[in-house]
């Protein structure tokens, strides 16, 4: 059982602090994913639970055993790097090996589980070539393999599909998680890509200038984001967000006069003249009759659509509403031409409303 | 109309002829005066033809063997040394997180020497009555007797490989911090994650990156190594009774004392083979640990 606790851990560097004071409790084989604009302390908290970083203040427990003061050779973990960090001078089958061979196991033993990874991993015909002669793809996916040949009790990865192209980005995307299927190990995996962070997590955590924000699953980060940074981060493409004015009568008066009625969800959390940001995502938002709508609230606008961006199944439209851009989503498309005014059905019972001062979202329970 | 000279040759004209005339022309001067019995004392000895007979006159000589084995024995203690001093420093420079630059900087120190300043330097540093090693080990009733640090053969030949290894060991230094500095981060930091001690990451992982920094510097040294002639020649001019004779006093001797011009070259024809030889070891080697972390081409 390897569950890994941070408790307040604080990272300081000189005067500047990286993060301040995380607490985080991740189960045994859990798959977490730690995701954030650049700069928000990500790697700094991997590298923390590596042992790559000194813990400034705090505590960092894997399997129940506090390890702030062990090197990373006795905290039994494994970790891609974003440059894969392979070892130049070895060749693939060394740097498979490489982490046996300093444990001093019998050679039949790293023999068989360099075998294994290599299998696993597909890099059976590579096994003689250094790493100047791998493609990106393939030194990735010796990484992995160096990764799991040592059976560790967790996976850190920071970043390890930035440096591939589109294509094969997915493409390890999908091997990474069923690597985790098939191994079952507890996962820390950082990326800032929030596609990468919804398609793999179990658990999201999203960060922010050292702090955490929001933890959840990604669906829930998704239907309910605690504040707008999180509802414009999660999801493609970002939730819309129109100022308004919360009026006597239950609306949302936008900022040209048009009005809106609040969502029920957060019709108890808002009182008159308070000033909002109403949210809502493409999904939500499409012309009559092009749409999937269900029953309930729902508010009709009429919109001119500036822009279309035809994706097959669906097109994207982009239209102003109250001086913003919005975006909205055609089902069924027909050709739409610039400046064409549509009528648009906005279903309310998935918008969100949010306080403009705090950001924080206002639901009534 | 005359035909001109095109415009590129015109151009290198002015070097071509410069180094023609500094090392072209001295260059196959003295390798066809190494087939004379050429004597400075009596021109005319120019002119007489004896094929390889200094070569022979050479390879049955065990005067000569002798210093071309001492040759031999320093360069390999100096490399040695050098290299393990080197490295050393290199670590250490390399830890230090103040002050770097300054470091750096005073590392160079001995490179701006010439060697004969060095070589007085140490003549006076190991001289017997009034040299500092002398007074000191006196002074702090280390030795009663002074010792003859340049009179005593195997003491000659230890001060001047002290002199030599103090004046390059900054090579190794610089080039190996340079290999240091280059060295990619993250390649130790997966050996940390992998379990390895700081004794193992150096082992397996940063001296393997180090290699073909060190080749560089031995193949450099070994280029140069004939500069030891101004040291040897100041603190002990290849005595006492020829105990630290190495190739090139003995060369510097047999044509300028003994003026036999045409011998000595032919000595420094062989001795040039013997720099060859050193060179060409050190730049294969590199190429095998360049090809070792995938560096081709
Ligand atoms: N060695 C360091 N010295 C000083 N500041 C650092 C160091 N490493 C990271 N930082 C700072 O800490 C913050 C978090 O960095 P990092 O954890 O790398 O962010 P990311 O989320 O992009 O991985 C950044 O502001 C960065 O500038
Ligand atoms: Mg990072």
């Amino acid at each position: 059982m390897t569950e890994v606790t941070l408790n307040n851990v604080v990272k300081r560097y000189g005067a500047q602090q990286a993060v301040h004071g995380i607490s985080l409790d991740i189960a045994d084989g859990e798959f977490v994913v730690l995701v954030g604009p650049s700069g928000c302390g990500k790697s700094t908290t991997l590298r923390m639970i590596a042992g790559l970083e000194d813990i400034t203040d705090g505590e960092v427990a894997i399997g129940g055993r506090v390890v702030n003061d062990l090197p990373p050779r006795e905290r039994n973990i494994s970790m891609v790097f974003q440059n894969y960090a392979l070892y130049p001078h070895m060749d693939v089958r060394e740097n498979l090996g490489f982490s046996l061979k300093i444990a001093k196991r019998p050679q039949a033993e790293i023999d068989q589980a360099v075998r294994e990874a290599a299998v696993i991993l597909g890099l059976e015909d590579l096994m003689d070539r250094k790493p100047a002669a791998l493609s990106g793809g393939q030194r990735q996916r010796v990484a992995m393999g160096r990764a799991i040949v040592r059976h560790p009790d967790v996976f850190l990865f920071d970043e390890p599909l930035s440096n591939l192209d589109a294509k094969l980005r997915t493409q390890m995307r999908v091997e990474i998680k069923k690597l985790h299927q098939k191994v079952g190990n507890t996962i820390i995996y950082v990326t800032h890509d929030q596609v990468e962070a919804m398609t793999l997590a179990d658990r999201i955590v999203l960060m922010r200038d050292g702090h955490i924000v929001q933890v959840g699953t990604p669906l829930e980060l998704f239907n309910a984001p605690v504040n707008t940074f999180v509802a414009t981060f999660i999801g493609s493409p970002p939730m819309n967000l129109v100022d308004g004015e919360v009026t006597n009568a239950g609306m949302i008066r936008l900022t040209d006069g048009q009005e809106i009625p609040v969502p029920s969800a957060a019709r108890a959390g808002v009182s008159v003249g308070q000033k909002v940001q109403l949210g809502f995502r493409a999904d939500n938002l499409s012309p009559v009759g092009h749409g999937v709508f269900e029953d309930g609230e729902a508010a009709e606008l009429d919109l001119a659509v500036s822009l279309s961006e035809p994706l097959g199944t669906e097109t994207l439209l982009f239209a102003e509403l109250a001086g913003i851009e919005v975006q909205g989503k055609m089902l069924n498309p027909r050709p739409v031409s610039p400046g064409e005014r549509m009528t648009f059905r906005l279903t309310l019972g998935k918008a969100h409303v949010f306080d403009a001062d705090s950001t924080n979202a206002i639901r009534s329970n | 109309m005359r035909r001109r000279l095109p415009e590129w040759f015109l151009l290198l004209l002015p070097a071509i002829i410069i180094i023609a005339a500094v090392v072209l022309i001295p260059l196959i001067f003295s390798l066809y005066s190494s087939f004379t019995p050429y004597k400075l004392t009596r021109p005319s000895t120019l002119w007489k033809w004896i094929g390889f007979r200094n070569y022979e006159r050479i390879l049955e000589d065990w005067k000569f063997w002798a210093a071309f084995g001492r040759t031999v024995l320093v360069l390999t203690i100096a490399l040695n040394l050098e290299m393990l001093l080197g490295l050393g420093i290199a670590l250490l420079v390399n830890k230090v997180t103040w002050g770097q630059r300054t470091l750096r900087t005073i590392l160079m120190f001995p490179m701006m020497f010439s060697p004969i300043l060095v070589g007085f330097q140490f003549k006076f540093i190991f001289n017997d009555n009034v040299g500092l090693v002398n007074n000191v080990l006196q002074s702090t009733g280390l030795s009663d007797a002074a010792l003859p640090w340049l009179v005593d053969g195997k003491l000659a030949l230890f001060s001047i490989l002290f002199a030599e290894i103090w004046m390059s060991t900054s090579v190794f230094a610089i080039l190996i911090l340079a290999g240091l500095f280059a060295m990619p981060r993250d390649p130790l930091e997966a050996a940390k994650v992998d379990g390895c001690t700081p004794w193992q990451s150096f082992r397996h992982i940063t001296l393997p990156f180090l290699m073909p920094f060190i080749f560089i510097a031995m193949t450099i040294r070994s280029l140069d190594v004939a500069r030891a002639y101004d040291i040897v020649q100041i603190m002990t001019g290849g005595g006492p009774a020829r105990r630290t004779e190495l190739i090139w006093t003995l060369m510097a001797r047999t044509g300028y004392v003994d003026a036999k011009m045409g011998l000595a070259n032919a000595m420094g024809y062989v001795s040039i083979l013997l720099s060859i030889a050193f060179t060409v070891y050190f730049f294969k080697k590199l190429s095998a640990a360049r090809a070792q972390l995938g560096m081709t081409g």
